[in-house]
């Protein structure tokens, strides 16, 4: 059964091309014809289309020529090759350029009509995977989101109210609180999650990049656009956009997203034809928004635009309660990743991870916890397995002791576990420091780690 | 649609054309009449291809100026052809008011089985009402069962019904008496 899909026939003869005109609109295809390589060339840079017959012998640019030059505009158009003089030799040729098959003039119906549906069948399978791998790649399982404090109810709520709607959503946050867990959290929750996510790190390219990236690019608009490729707003076509870190793009991508967010219609770079898109856009920053609009660096307008719903992440120094529940998330992770039987936290590393004040917040605790888990015996995390990994914080309160511990153990550390040199530097003799490591609970065996 | 006129072309049996008759005015609700045969049209015959151009038929069909809400169905045992394929049941104008059918291939005779007059009969009934969609501006259907479905061979000719399916008689706003008879 025919698939909605747009077919562009070129041939030199009128009565071929009008005979497949007529025939594939029967079959109810959206048909197009060209008389010419020139002609196909000039109707693909006015329109898309799925699939192309091409006829092999023509004045001029051939068949096989052609097709070549299609593949470099638009990769992922199927081209079928005509002939009317079937040859082993021009058959080998047209596949080895990649089409996607051949046949000779006159067709049998069933043969043409089989041909075509196949290919086109074959496209949607393909484009279908492709979609259905960035779907599960971007579904998130709410429980990845781990917290209980208040901070993070206030989350969990925003998220449920505005996941469903089409709003804009802005979240703001420290680095590693978990912007793209919530911009996924949001994606999951709306209607548009069968479709895809894209997910768009501003601040990781440079300006001709980030214009190429969002707004997609004809064959030759700048050095190396060797291909029409499409832009972030295109694939995202039915579902989300998120932008991270948008404080970092510069003040003419600002206009050109302004524009996309406003008319929800892109030109790709290199293009005068503007394209219709469907698209919800998430944003995320770590930065005020606000103070960059005061320093003249980010317009006020898109600000409006992106804050129509804003998130506010919480850092994890500010929700400590949910320090427990997320070890023990990321401990349950970390144990199935790395077959390791780990089903504890000491107290005492408890604690120690309480008083520390995770600048970088849940993504620092994770590679903490990561970290230790490589270094820890089974089945707990001990204090050591952090302590000598974390520094503590600067301004927390410490007891002269505590001090003293460190202090010994980076001296000794330096000297590499020697305690007669470590002695000499910390000026006091070697039993004195054979005392202290031993009522710190030092042991040699541990100087492996140091 | 008014009227259905039936224009032999060659020699087809008067009890085909009766069957064929009896069939459309079934399935569409309205008179048909079997006109006075034509000869073999000479005019479109292929000499490599020993086959009749149906394109070329359609258009001496329609030097008739068949009136708007009539229709002119060509009816010819004559093997058809347009020039990128190597056969047609039948061709139509998309939409028009003529088209043409061929029982050529329609005979279990022509692959090399024993005939079967009733099987012949309901195979031209359906390219028929097929190649009329097409004058009613119908494309092809996805019912299986519906007689716009695509037949590019006799064994999916045999999966179809003769009648239109829901869709397609919703489709077909000059055929009123067709969708008022369901």
């Amino acid at each position: 059964m025919a698939l909605k899909a747009n077919l562009l026939v070129v041939d030199d003869e009128l009565i071929v091309r009008d005979s497949l005109d007529k025939w594939f609109r029967e079959e109810g295809y959206d048909v197009t014809v060209a008389e010419s390589a020139q002609d196909a060339l000039t109707k693909m840079a006015a329109k898309r289309f799925d699939l192309a017959l091409v006829d092999i012998k023509m004045p001029g640019t051939d068949g096989v020529e052609l097709q070549r030059r299609m593949r470099e505009i638009d990769p992922e158009m199927l081209v079928i090759i005509m002939t009317g003089y079937a040859s082993v030799e021009t058959a080998i040729a047209a596949l080895k350029n990649g089409a996607y098959d051949y046949v000779s003039k006159p067709f049998d119906p069933d043969d043409i009509a089989h041909s075509v549906h196949n290919a086109l069948s074959h496209k949607r399978a393909e484009q279908e995977n492709v979609r259905l791998r960035e779907t599960v790649a971007s579904v998130v399982r709410p429980q990845e989101i781990v917290g209980q404090s208040a901070a993070m109810v206030r989350v969990f709520e925003a998220i449920q109210t505005v996941g469903p709607t089409d709003a804009t959503v802005l979240i703001t946050g420290e680095s590693g609180t978990g912007k793209e867990l919530c911009a996924r959290a949001i994606h999951a929750a709306s209607p548009r999650h069968y479709n895809p996510l894209v997910v768009i790190h501003c601040g990781a390219l440079a300006e001709t990049l980030l214009e190429s990236e969002l707004f997609g690019h004809e064959k030759g608009a700048f050095t190396g656009a060797q291909y029409r490729k499409k832009g972030s707003f295109e694939v995202a076509e039915g579902g989300s956009v998120f932008l991270d870190e948008v404080g970092d793009i510069s003040l003419k991508t600002q206009t050109d997203l302004l524009r996309v967010l406003q008319e929800r219609e892109i030109t790709r770079v290199g293009s005068t034809h503007p394209i219709q898109v469907d698209f919800r856009c998430i944003a995320a920053t770590n930065k005020k928004l606000e103070q960059l609009i005061e320093e003249g660096r980010f317009r006020p307008d898109l600000f409006y635009r992106l804050n129509v719903f804003q998130i506010q992440l919480p850092a994890l120094r500010d929700r400590k309660g949910d320090i427990p529940i997320l070890v023990e998330h990321f401990v349950r992770k970390f144990s199935a990743s790395m077959n390791k039987r780990i089903n504890r936290v000491s107290p005492a590393a408890m604690a120690l991870l309480d008083r520390y004040q995770w600048p970088g917040n849940v993504r620092e605790l994770e590679n903490a916890v990561e970290r230790a888990m490589v270094v820890a015996q089974e089945p707990e995390i001990r204090e050591e397995d952090f302590a000598l990994r974390l520094p503590l914080a600067e301004h927390q309160p410490r007891t002269l002791e505590d001090i003293e511990r460190a202090h010994i153990l980076a001296v000794l550390e330096d000297c590499k576990g020697n305690q007669t040199l470590a002695a000499e530097v910390l000026d006091i003799d070697r039993v004195t420091l054979h005392n202290k490591l031993k009522k710190y609970g030092w042991k040699r065996v541990t100087a492996d780690v140091l | 649609m008014s009227l259905i006129q039936l224009l032999p072309f060659g020699s087809t049996a008067a009890e085909t054309l009766s069957e064929l008759r009896a069939g459309l005015e079934r399935e569409f609700a309205v008179p048909c009449e079997i006109l006075p045969p034509e000869p073999e049209p000479a005019f479109a015959f292929n000499l490599t291809r020993q086959q009749y151009s149906s394109t070329e038929i359609l258009a001496a069909m329609l030097k008739r100026n068949t009136p708007a809400k009539w229709r002119l169905l060509g009816v010819t045992p004559l093997d058809l052809y347009i020039p990128i394929l190597t056969f047609v049941f039948g061709e139509a104008q998309l939409p028009g008011t003529c088209a043409v059918v061929s029982s050529h291939r329609l005979r279990q005779e022509f692959y090399g089985l024993p005939a079967d007059p009733r099987l012949q009969h309901e195979r031209l009934l359906k390219e028929a009402v097929h190649e009329l969609g097409h004058t009613l501006n119908l494309s092809h259907c996805e019912d299986y069962q519906c007689a716009m479905a695509p037949s590019h061979g006799v064994e999916w000719m045999d999966l179809k019904t003769s009648r239109f399916c829901g869709s397609c008689r919703l489709l077909a706003p000059a055929c009123g008496a067709l969708n008022a008879s369901r």
